[in-house]
């Protein structure tokens, strides 16, 4: 019986179950970028078959694209081959396409709910593992890999076994200073990376409830970081205000209708999940990772575990922590740090920035900091000028670059140097992530803006005021 | 895309005992930047294969050649991060047709059984038996059978069975991909799709 949240969209998409297989999942809309989509396209010209449902696909260019200049032709004529490609392929096959300079352009999982793209119990995939971020909205979107994105294009279906069902409950309030990040990367560091593989995750409970749709976002896409295929949390007044009169939300009587649907988008008393785990809100501070996967985050006021401590092999532990140059037993806190990366799909809208910049007011950035501030949308960057936000940021030394993935993957020249650290906003803290040797530190804006004003790990409840974190 | 038939496979191994590979070191993101499937299997671990100035890192398997054959055995959690294919086609264009570890994330798992390598997943207590096989004697030959989803190792006869849906199954040994089974249900797709409110 569908009586989860997960049940009831899940099983409105089957097209049909295979016995002993996969279900043939009908995937209502598909974002595209120009990474993992042109060996995709090229499989459908060698077959020779359409695109099903045009109308169902959105393009964007974000994963390898430049963060300044964006007027001027891209340099890397790899990176300008592969726009030109999408460019065309979106062309060719009717898909409506926002490169560089359009107003819509931005971070896939940014620019999706932006638009109203993202529908709560609608099925969103995307050749990006962090498509997990649309299931803030009630939707259940994942990650494909590439010959999944040409068979959502030949056929708008991918086969897809269901996944076991998990639910993470967490209720309490949130400590001064705590973020949606930190819940994440909390969950993370006792789920482990693997922890949830072959589960999609509900998040239910207070600190949810109370969450704004930017940081349901944030938690969502962080997902896939404890091997969850994806996270979602069910549609509320919060979700349905986000959403409403977007310009691909449905209007008029659609709406209505919609509205009656997504109401019944929630989980029922009586449902039974395959693994369910409880945690407290007030166990939660300000986090930070101190190895090379997410999972391995603490306190930032606790130091760095011994080997003993950690589950898993010590092997394995003790060369995550040589990459970084950190012991075993150390405070994190105090670390000198040399970049600071506030942006990506994970904490590049609006609540990041304006959580970046309390912090910063009145301050400047440290001499040894290099800062890269990317907005995950031209949407995010104009509220940023409106609200203010570019002039406190400018008044502290910090520039403000043009919207994409940027240094999340480092695929453009956004690229942290062998050796130096960075703290990030962004999701994986994985060898050589953000450039050959780079060392990533996990973060929240909040300890991010910390970092930058200090030029070391600090932890920004000794920046912030209560009233300076509330607003 | 088409590929190869997959049923019976004999072959020494390649012994990569780390834990959590993620699909950054199989693949790191600079090397995503084609726009044709080719070439992936030289950036294949490209970081712990080669330093920055392009020279092997002798310590590194790959570099070693007494180690070779198209299966590779990988620690707990293979595959974790990103969805790129790409990763799953370099491990199938540097040659291995067979990837076993005692756990793969996901997608990874996904992305390999469509592109046709198999993810073998067994127990950690078999997987270490595979790891102390290989140290013993580098040409140790294991044998992989789809049909009868079984990993032996040839010296000793040790055997474990391991695990794939049957609708995978035909699609490996078939060479046939999931492209060409949805196709022919266009029409239930299309009358399917008419009752979507959005
Ligand atoms: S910001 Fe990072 S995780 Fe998000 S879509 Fe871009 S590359 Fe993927």
């Amino acid at each position: 019986m569908s009586n989860t949240l997960f049940d009831k969209v899940w099983d409105t998409h089957v097209v049909k179950k295979i016995k002993n297989g996969p279900d043939v999942f009908f995937i209502d809309r598909h974002l595209v970028h120009e990474v993992t989509s042109p060996v995709a396209f090229l499989g459908l010209k060698n077959r020779d078959i359409p695109v099903l449902y045009p109308e169902r696909t959105f393009a964007t260019a974000d994963h390898n694209t430049p963060t300044i200049n964006q007027h001027l032709p891209v340099k890397d004529p790899l990176s300008a081959n592969q726009l030109k490609a999408l460019e065309k392929n979106a062309a060719e096959h009717g898909i409506p396409y926002w490169g560089l300079g359009h107003e819509k352009n931005g971070i896939v999982h940014v620019i999706g709910p932006e638009n109203g793209i993202t529908l709560p119990g609608a099925t969103i995939v995307c050749g990006d593992s962090h498509t997990s971020t649309h299931g803030a909205f009630g939707a259940i979107a994942f990650g494909i890999g590439t010959s999944e994105v040409e068979m959502v294009l030949a056929t708008q279906c991918i086969m897809q076994p269901k996944p076991k069902s998990m639910r993470i409950n967490i209720n309490g309030a949130l400590s001064f200073g705590v973020t949606p990040k930190d819940v994440a990367l909390y969950i993370i560091s006792k789920l482990t990376t693997s922890g949830a593989t072959g589960y999609f995750v509900e998040y239910a409970g207070d600190v949810f409830k109370s969450m704004s749709m930017e940081g349901r976002m944030t938690v969502c896409n962080l997902s896939i970081e404890m091997g969850a295929r994806g996270g979602m949390i069910a549609p509320d007044e919060t979700t349905f205000e986000y959403i409403k009169e977007r310009e691909f939300t449905p209007k008029g009587e659609a709406w209505d209708k919609a509205m009656e649907y997504w109401q019944t988008l929630y989980t029922e008393d009586n449902a039974v999940f395959d693994k369910e785990l409880t945690f407290d809100a007030a166990d939660i501070e300000p986090m930070i990772t101190y190895g090379t996967n997410p999972g391995m985050g603490t306190g930032i006021s606790n130091g760095i575990p011994k080997a003993e401590n950690v589950e898993g092999g010590a092997a394995t532990y003790q060369k995550s922590l040589a990459y970084m140059d950190f012991n075993e037993g150390e405070d994190i806190k105090g670390k000198s740090i040399d970049f600071v990366f506030l942006g990506s799909c994970t904490n590049g809208r609006i609540e990041d920035f304006r959580a970046f910049a309390s912090v910063v007011k009145g301050r400047k950035k440290a001499n040894n900091v290099t800062a890269w501030l990317v907005p995950g949308s031209h949407k995010v960057e104009d509220a940023i000028k409106e609200e203010g936000i570019l002039e406190i940021l400018h008044e502290a030394g910090f520039e403000l670059r043009e919207p994409g993935c940027s240094a999340c993957l480092a695929m453009n020249d956004d690229k942290v140097p062998a050796g130096k650290y960075a703290v990030s906003t962004s999701n994986r803290n994985f060898e050589g992530r953000q450039g050959p040797g780079s060392r990533t530190l996990l973060a929240s804006p909040l300890v991010a803006a910390a970092a930058a004003v200090t030029g070391k790990v600090t932890d920004p409840r000794e920046l912030l005021t209560m009233e300076t974190s509330n607003n | 895309m088409a590929y190869d038939k997959f049923n019976l496979l004999k072959s020494t191994a390649v012994p990569l005992p780390i834990e959590n590979v993620d699909t950054d070191q199989i693949i790191p993101a600079r090397f995503l930047k084609a726009t044709e499937r080719k070439g992936f299997g030289d950036n294949l671990f490209r970081d712990w294969r080669y330093n920055p100035d392009d020279t092997p890192k002798t310590h590194f398997v790959l570099n070693n050649p007494i180690y070779k054959g198209k299966i590779l055995v990988g620690g707990k959690n293979f595959g974790s991060g990103s969805s790129r294919e790409h990763a799953a086609w370099a491990v199938y264009d540097y040659g291995f047709r067979c990837v076993v570890s005692s756990f793969f994330a996901d997608i990874f798992r996904n992305n390999c059984l469509n592109i046709g390598v198999l993810p073998v997943q067994i127990s950690p207590e078999f997987l270490d038996k595979i790891f102390k096989a290989i140290e013993v004697d580098p040409n140790t030959e294991f044998e992989v059978s789809l049909p009868e989803q079984t990993f032996t190792i040839l010296s000793t006869g040790e055997m474990e069975t391991f695990g794939i849906n049957a609708y995978k199954k035909g699609n490996l040994s078939n060479g046939f991909d999931d492209i060409d089974y949805l196709l022919n249900l266009k029409k239930d797709i299309e009358s399917f799709a008419d009752t979507r409110p959005f």
